[in-house]
């Protein structure tokens, strides 16, 4: 049994080996750089690209070229680099080219700090930049999974032709645990259908995103449209966590839902009926899990490191039929299992904050 | 040469433009990108590159060059044509990659991606059309629009001391190291054209070759953009804008270059160097039989940075994940560990690490005063507190906590160095909390400590600290 106890940055880039990724473009951020360093020092000794970009903005148009080309490709930065890639992620997902890319959230708005939050959710699985788009999200929590899930990002996006992204945080980069090394992927992706690979095969292919009639761009539009749609019906991964018979269901995600798997254990032991449901896949979101949890739960209770965002995703998949309840800190702050368990009992009680 | 047949290098017909015209291009008459595109189609057809090639357009009136060239397109966002062109040639070396800009996107918006292709030397080509104009967008003011001249945005002329300057790019980059060639040419008269149409296929030469950047800035028409009719926008461009940028070869080292001297590659994925490869990372600390643990620690190691505060966490962890234990370890990170107080939070637990931050430690080991002043109140009603007397003069509470106080840093120079203090630590924690058997400890040391010539010392330092523990019981 091949392990190495690593950091999370370092499992993202050995997932993406793995994963077969051959193009690493990056540009250095704190608390994203050792995904950087670990790509600088594994991409060319394996014969693949690493190029530290002159921006953000140049690193993530780096990779359209790579994913125009049917390569795996990636890259990684943290908040307001995440902000500058909007532009090319939009064109990514216009031109119907899969990469994956990473955010290790910190904290915003502006500059912010580099402590974890997880502000981002809303430019991350909304659509941060223009257009009718989204983007496949992977929020990992563990070191473990900052590996597998970004070898399943870049599954789906090439399974989806889109963009596929890992929304982690500092706290989930910056630690260490132990990761079973993966067996890299046996090779089996054609795209010489749609790339433009510089062969006289692929030739008469083209990478664009610029649809100049109306009725075409809307035939395009509702194309990708109907793409998501199928996502959200097939690709939607959640854990559950003691929920069955709870009577409030905790719905976090990424580092938070560690501290409330400890503050769940914590409540269970005092006899307080808490489960939690924890999104892995943040788009698509877990609506229908939330929808069939309303039949037992009495409550819901959101959990995050922002001053609430993906409460409102809970809330639009609860429709009024429960209390939706938000409880977060930001700026780096984060919750201890005690203050969630006073949350909990809040909650529970029916108690005023 | 044919002169009258349209080359291969354009498409028979371009099926991608849309409304009835499909043998023409949408370029106003008088507009220089029919010329260039011309001159490209016929040099990449006539040297044999078009089959591997790919042209990148930019955003601007050339935003639509696909329709026309018979290879492998790319369309990229405004400004980015050179970073796409960057991945482009670095994903397949042997593609002949072609970045078209026009002034707006390569000398506006897309500076940053300009300059650092250049920088670098990528070996591509950078076909630079500068008609002074933004002519898409409707005639406004370009980086290179020349002093007086009117555009939409510039209404009354371009004023130095409003605007700036026209920008030279071919000036700015000669001044790199690292490109071939740069060369303006100019889409004016025959003796222009000529000239540009060996600039043309001079730079694919260069690449095809191997040699590296080349960069043809092409001064060009606008006729719409400029308000003037073509034979009066040649002529302006001719007596007016070559006064503002001479031509000329501004750098040429494709003589003294070696063909092949650009020589990146991109191999293709094999699973089977990649498993070769990531076998290489794994532990090396060997496979051990589980070994048990009776309680679970929830440890914090604090102290100034250089004390090996994170290394004695990492031991730890490294010890309990070979024991077959559940281990987190996290850092305080960022600019407060340059130098400053350093601390890490680390679990060796029987079962799922649930949150990796240890608020409520079992074990705190404080290598500073102010550690202890920070964190000895955080420690749970009977937890272990290890203080390095040496360097600490406070003392924690003995009825609340169960003090451990060893003088590990003057243990350690005994040793031979203070900088093994936290190994001697280790050494006391071990004992304290009887979370693991010494040989184990001492094992696992043996096979993470990397440099073999400190094997030993570390060996003695565990013992030390160890026995320190064990002879005050």
């Amino acid at each position: 049994m091949a392990r190495q106890f690593m950091k999370g940055n370092d499992a993202i880039v050995v997932g993406a080996l793995a994963a077969g990724c051959r193009a690493y473009y990056g540009y250095p951020i704190t608390p994203a750089s050792e995904i950087a360093h670990a790509a600088a020092l594994h991409f060319p000794a394996l014969g693949g690209v690493f190029i530290q970009a002159e921006s953000e903005v140049a690193a993530m148009n780096m990779v359209y070229g790579s994913a125009g080309m049917g390569v795996r490709t990636m890259t990684a930065s943290s908040s307001p680099g995440f902000s500058l890639k909007q532009e090319g992620l939009s064109y990514c997902a216009g031109a119907e080219l899969p990469c994956v890319v990473v955010n290790i959230v910190r904290g915003g708005p502006g500059l912010g700090n580099i402590a974890p939050e997880q502000a981002d959710y809303f430019q991350i699985t909304k659509g941060g930049g223009h257009g009718n788009y989204r983007l496949i999200t992977l929020a990992p929590n563990g070191a473990q999974e900052m590996c597998d899930l970004t070898m399943l990002a870049f599954d789906l996006a090439d399974k989806y032709r889109n963009p596929a992204c890992i929304m982690a945080d500092g706290i989930t980069g910056q630690m260490m645990e132990v990761v079973e090394i993966p067996t890299a992927k046996a090779a089996r992706w054609d795209h010489s259908s749609w790339a433009v690979t510089g062969t006289p095969d692929t030739a008469g292919n083209l990478v664009s995103s610029i649809t100049l009639e109306p009725e075409k761009l809307e035939e395009h539009n509702l194309k990708l449209d109907a793409k998501y749609k199928r996502i959200e019906a097939d690709e939607v991964l959640f854990e559950k966590y003691k929920v069955d018979d709870a009577d409030l269901v905790v719905v976090a995600y990424g580092v938070v839902s560690r501290i409330v798997y400890s503050a769940v254990d914590q409540a269970r032991a005092e006899g307080l009926k808490v489960g939690l449901l924890r999104p892995i896949t943040v788009w698509p979101f877990p609506t229908q899990a939330i929808i069939d949890l309303c039949g037992t739960a009495k409550a819901f209770l959101a959990v995050e490191l922002s001053t609430g965002q993906m409460v409102e995703d809970v809330r639009l998949a609860v429709e009024g039929r429960r209390p939706v309840h938000f409880y977060g800190r930001c700026g780096g702050m984060v919750p201890g299992g005690d203050e969630l368990l006073a949350e909990f009992r809040r909650v529970m009680s029916g108690g005023a904050r | 040469m044919k002169t009258y047949e349209k080359s291969a290098g354009f498409f028979p017909s371009f099926e991608r433009k849309s409304g009835p015209a499909k043998d023409a291009t949408h370029y106003c008459p008088g507009c220089g990108h029919g010329n260039v595109h011309k001159m490209i189609a016929e040099a990449l057809e006539d040297m044999g590159l078009i089959g591997r090639s790919v042209f990148v357009s930019p955003v601007g009136c050339s935003v639509f060059g696909y329709y026309y060239f018979n290879c492998g397109n790319f369309q990229a966002a405004h400004g980015r044509a050179p970073a796409v062109a960057t991945a482009v040639k670095r994903t397949n070396p042997d593609s002949i990659v072609i970045s078209y800009q026009g002034d707006g996107d390569l000398a506006a918006i897309g500076t940053a991606e300009t300059i650092h292709a250049a920088n670098r030397g990528e070996n591509i080509c950078v076909f630079f059309v500068n008609n002074a104009i933004y002519g898409m967008t409707g005639g406004q003011m370009a980086p290179t629009t020349m002093l007086g001249q009117r555009s939409t945005t510039t209404p009354q002329g371009r004023i130095e001391t409003l605007h700036g300057n026209p920008i030279r790019m071919a000036e700015m980059l000669a001044t790199l190291p690292a490109p071939t060639y740069i060369e303006r040419v100019a889409i004016g008269d025959s003796k222009h054209i000529m000239k540009a149409r060996k600039a043309i296929r001079k730079a694919l030469k260069i690449q095809a070759e191997g040699k590296g950047y080349s960069f043809v800035e092409i001064v060009s028409a606008c006729p719409t953009g400029w308000k003037m009719d073509p034979v009066h926008a040649r002529d302006w461009l001719i007596e007016d804008m070559l006064k503002v940028f001479p031509l000329g070869v501004y750098k040429d080292e494709s003589e003294s270059r070696d063909e092949g001297s650009w020589n990146r590659r991109c191999d293709p994925y094999e699973p089977a160097r990649v498993n070769e490869y990531l076998d290489r990372l794994k532990s090396t600390l060997g496979e051990s039989a589980p070994v048990a643990l009776e309680h679970d620690l929830h440890c914090k190691f604090a102290g100034f940075g250089g004390q090996g505060i994170l290394t004695l966490g990492l031991l730890l962890s490294q010890i309990g994940m070979r024991a077959g234990q559940h281990v987190s370890w996290f850092p305080a990170y960022g600019p407060e560990m340059r130098g400053g107080t350093a601390n890490c939070s680390v679990n060796v637990c029987r079962g799922r690490i649930g949150t990796p931050l240890v608020d409520k430690p079992n074990v705190l080991v404080v290598m500073n005063q102010p550690s202890l002043d920070a964190f000895a109140g955080e420690v749970v009603d009977g937890g272990t507190i290890i203080v390095d007397t040496t360097i600490v003069e406070g003392r924690p509470d003995a009825k609340r906590l169960r003090p451990v106080l060893i003088p590990a840093t003057g243990i350690a120079d005994e040793v031979g160095t203070a900088k093994i203090a936290n190994v001697v630590v280790l050494g006391a924690l071990v004992a304290a909390t009887g979370c693991f058997p010494r040989e184990f400890c001492e094992d696992t040391l043996r096979a993470a400590i990397k440099k073999r010539s400190l094997v030993d010392m570390n060996i003695d330092a565990f013992g030390r600290g160890y026995e320190f523990v064990k002879n005050a019981r």
